[in-house]
């Protein structure tokens, strides 16, 4: 109260004349908004906990709630808006990091959406995805830059290892601890029946889930959970997770409340244990450490496994990639910073990092400048939003796009942004038995299967509508894109030409 | 830990590539014999119950991802061994290069000499896994660094030799788990503030006696002499050391 009062973000709006006293948004409700007083006979609303996830609205059953912004704000300030001064109330209480979740919601430029995609007419025709063949498999590896011929002439056809993705989209890093046992399994049983990939992230991976392994990409980060032979046998890759978009240069942390016993044994550490992630891998100081630990994890397993280093989007993104491209790694995955996270300071989040779009289009670049480019495939992520985000990353230079947030909207997340509590509503970001038991896998990996499909099929209506019938030929070609409203400097760093050109 | 079922192979890999010496020995069946090692790497990389036995200095990451495996080194060994390993035993009797045993989870490895920088970092402990590290000589810096569990035990030979230190600086920085025992009342060691130092009692020593015991069986160490003391025991004072650091927002 008085000074340390903060006034509700959210109103929740009950209709009464609608509202059967059920009860059931209190049952649902793990934040405890909700309330029925018997004496009065009334549903009441503890607003100051409302995180406007909105699972109360869709399990009512008679449509009686909505949630809306409450407008008891502060007086209006352009400079001091309501949420910054909020911030330092919230500081000056409590003497704390700041600490949120999901991807950066700041009114930054989005360049997907400054990107348009080209078309054929009439000449050059166009290719109807649903009378002809269409390609939009990749392989994500090392690639020979020639052709290499046996002593009698033929053709030399080994290859180090590959990934096969049935279209250019893997789900990606994360951990079981960071999201429920229910949501990794939705992702593993999705990606095996798409043909796709899920990762770990660097949580270590269930013995459950050993299963859907050929379809697993397991990560090894700083803090090495759960990190063992077995382990790294049982991927089908090995992600080294350097950066996320979302905290560039800072490090995971799950505090040891949520480290139970199935997450306890997931990442072999001691239950209620905080599980430390360093910024740093504290044996990696120079591209020459990271062929070190690249090489050692080709090593443990006996080169059958393509390793992926991940990298957050920072400004000289171009040159660490070239470092990366040449470690030995395979892959490089690299997470714009409007990436997702289950929690990461908010200053972090909002200000550090630059978006992917610019640092694909870079990264395209210098590798091909350096003639370097067939020495590794290009993951993107950090955001990838709909399938034409897909196919202009492809267009940019990238072999594949990883998507996380997507993925959880297909889950039922609703983006409250409140995953650090734990108490996610829709069985997602939390470990608490009653709640995770929401999510129903069946559900889950049915709905993540419907959205790839739905996302593979238009993929292939924009390249039809090019004339092209292989994503592979899409990829690099920034002919296929103009800008619309960047300015000369976007452009050239995009390097496609302004719409109208 | 294993018993040699078939003969030991005897490899010369002088000047032959890490790439094809690991190759060799994942292919052959038992127990190997490496002479003349100078540098190569990843040595024994994620390997189970077998006997490698190293004569000269084995490179980077020897016994990275180790599960099970007993090595020895006839010699020093470089950085980052015993990387993540799982299980097995790792012997070097010579010195080791930094980051030794970063994130083991389980295991021993028994060093006659000296340390460098970073030693047990990260290591950890699950379930019956308990990691354990045996320094003779001393430590670099970080020592323990954000150790979550495991005893890491320094004896100290050649301390004070020229001002060395048993320990160099920051040790156990981040520190919330496991234990480290140096050798000596450290009373010029500065410790880090998440952590309690103090005089080990015979009850906390009694703990580390089985590992002194092989260490001192394999080395031909005086069990009794290193008993003397006297030992400084390090806990961490939180498993929760960062609970307090953020407010939800």
């Amino acid at each position: 109260m008085g000074i340390r009062y903060l006034t509700p973000e959210f109103e929740v709006v009950r209709n009464d004349a609608r509202c059967i006293r059920c009860q059931a948004c209190a049952r649902q409700c793990a934040n405890e908004v909700h309330r029925y007083d018997a004496d009065l006979d009334m549903m009441l609303s503890d607003e100051m906990q409302c995180v406007n996830c909105q699972r109360c609205v869709s399990l009512c059953p008679t449509n009686a709630l909505k949630i809306v912004h409450s407008d008891c704000r502060l007086r209006e300030n352009a400079n001091w808006d309501n949420a910054h001064i909020r911030e330092v109330y919230k500081q000056a209480d409590s003497g704390g990091m700041l600490l949120s979740s999901m991807g950066n919601p700041e009114p930054y430029p989005v360049y997907w959406d400054r990107l348009l995609i080209n078309a054929s007419q009439v000449t050059n025709p166009s290719i109807d995805p649903l009378r002809e063949p269409m390609e939009t498999r990749v392989f994500l590896g090392k690639k020979p830059s020639r052709i290499r011929r046996g002593e009698n002439g033929e053709l030399d056809t080994t290859l180090t290892p590959q990934l096969e993705l049935s279209m250019p989209v893997m789900f990606s890093a994360m951990s079981y601890g960071s999201i429920s046992y229910n949501a990794h399994e939705s992702l593993a049983r999705a990606a095996t029946e798409l043909g796709l990939y899920y990762n770990t992230g660097e949580g270590g991976l269930h013995e459950d889930f050993y299963q859907y392994g050929p379809h697993t990409i397991v990560q090894v980060a700083s803090g090495r959970f759960g990190v063992h032979e077995g382990y790294l046998q049982a991927g089908a890759a090995i992600e080294i997770k350097i950066g996320q978009g979302a905290k560039p240069g800072i490090g995971g942390h799950l505090p040891g409340i949520k480290v139970g016993a199935d997450i306890s044994r997931t990442r072999m550490i001691p239950e209620g244990s905080d599980a430390i992630s360093p910024a740093p891998h504290h044996d990696i100081y120079s591209i020459e450490d990271l062929r070190q630990l690249v090489c050692s994890l080709k090593e443990a397993t006996a080169y059958t496994k393509p390793v992926i280093v991940k990298v957050a989007a920072v400004h000289n993104i171009a040159a660490i990639a070239s470092g990366i491209a040449r470690s030995g790694a395979d892959i490089i995955a690299i997470d714009g910073f409007h990436g997702g996270t289950g929690a990461a300071p908010t200053r972090i989040r909002d200000s550090v990092g630059i978006p992917i779009e610019l640092a694909l289009a870079a990264v395209d670049q210098r590798l091909r400048d350096e003639g370097i480019r067939n020495n590794v495939s290009l993951v993107v992520g950090g955001s990838i939003r709909s399938s034409a985000d897909v196919v202009k990353a492809v267009a940019l230079g990238a072999d594949a796009c990883y998507v996380a947030t997507a993925a959880l909207l297909a889950l039922g997340c609703h983006l409250c942004r409140t995953c650090q509590t734990g108490k996610c509503n829709w069985g997602i970001a939390t470990q608490r038995p009653e709640l995770v038991k929401r999510l129903n896998p069946d559900v889950g990996s049915r709905r993540l299967v419907n959205l790839m499909t739905a996302w593979n099929h238009e993929i292939k209506e924009i390249l039809g509508g090019m004339g092209i019938n292989s994503i592979e030929a899409l990829r690099g070609n920034r002919l296929m894109l103009r800008g619309i409203g960047l300015n000369g400097k976007e452009l050239e760093i995009l390097g496609v030409s302004h719409a109208g050109e | 830990m294993s018993e040699s079922k078939t003969q030991t192979l005897t490899i010369d890999v002088s000047n032959m590539n890490y790439v094809e010496l690991n190759e060799m020995v994942r292919r052959s069946e038992g127990d190997v014999e490496l002479t003349g090692c100078l540098g190569q790497r990843f040595i024994a990389a994620g390997m189970g119950a077998r006997n490698v036995r190293i004569t000269g200095v084995p490179g980077n990451a020897l016994g990275a991802y180790l599960n099970g495996a007993r090595i020895e080194v006839c010699g020093n060994a470089q950085d980052a061994v015993g990387d993540t390993m799982n299980a097995g035993t790792i012997i070097v009797r010579g010195g080791i290069g930094d980051t030794a045993g970063y994130a083991m989870r389980g295991g021993k490895i028994y060093v006659e000499g000296n340390a460098g920088y970073r030693a047990g970092i990260h290591m950890k402990a699950y379930q019956d896994k308990l990691p354990v590290m045996v320094i003779g000589g001393c430590a670099g810096s970080f020592l323990g660094e954000y150790q979550a569990g495991g005893i890491i035990i320094v004896l100290g030979r050649g301390a004070g030799v020229n001002g060395k230190p048993i320990v160099s600086n920051f040790p156990g920085t981040g520190m919330h788990g496991g234990k480290l025992f140096l050798r000596s009342d450290c009373a010029d060691i500065l410790f880090p503030k998440q952590v309690t130092a103090r005089p080990a009692t015979p009850d906390d020593l009694q703990e580390i006696v089985p590992y002194l015991e092989e260490f001192c069986g394999i080395f031909g160490w005086a069990l009794p002499e290193l008993m003397e003391g006297p030992f400084t025991l390090v806990t961490p004072d939180s498993s929760n050391p960062y609970q307090q650091m953020y407010v939800p927002n």
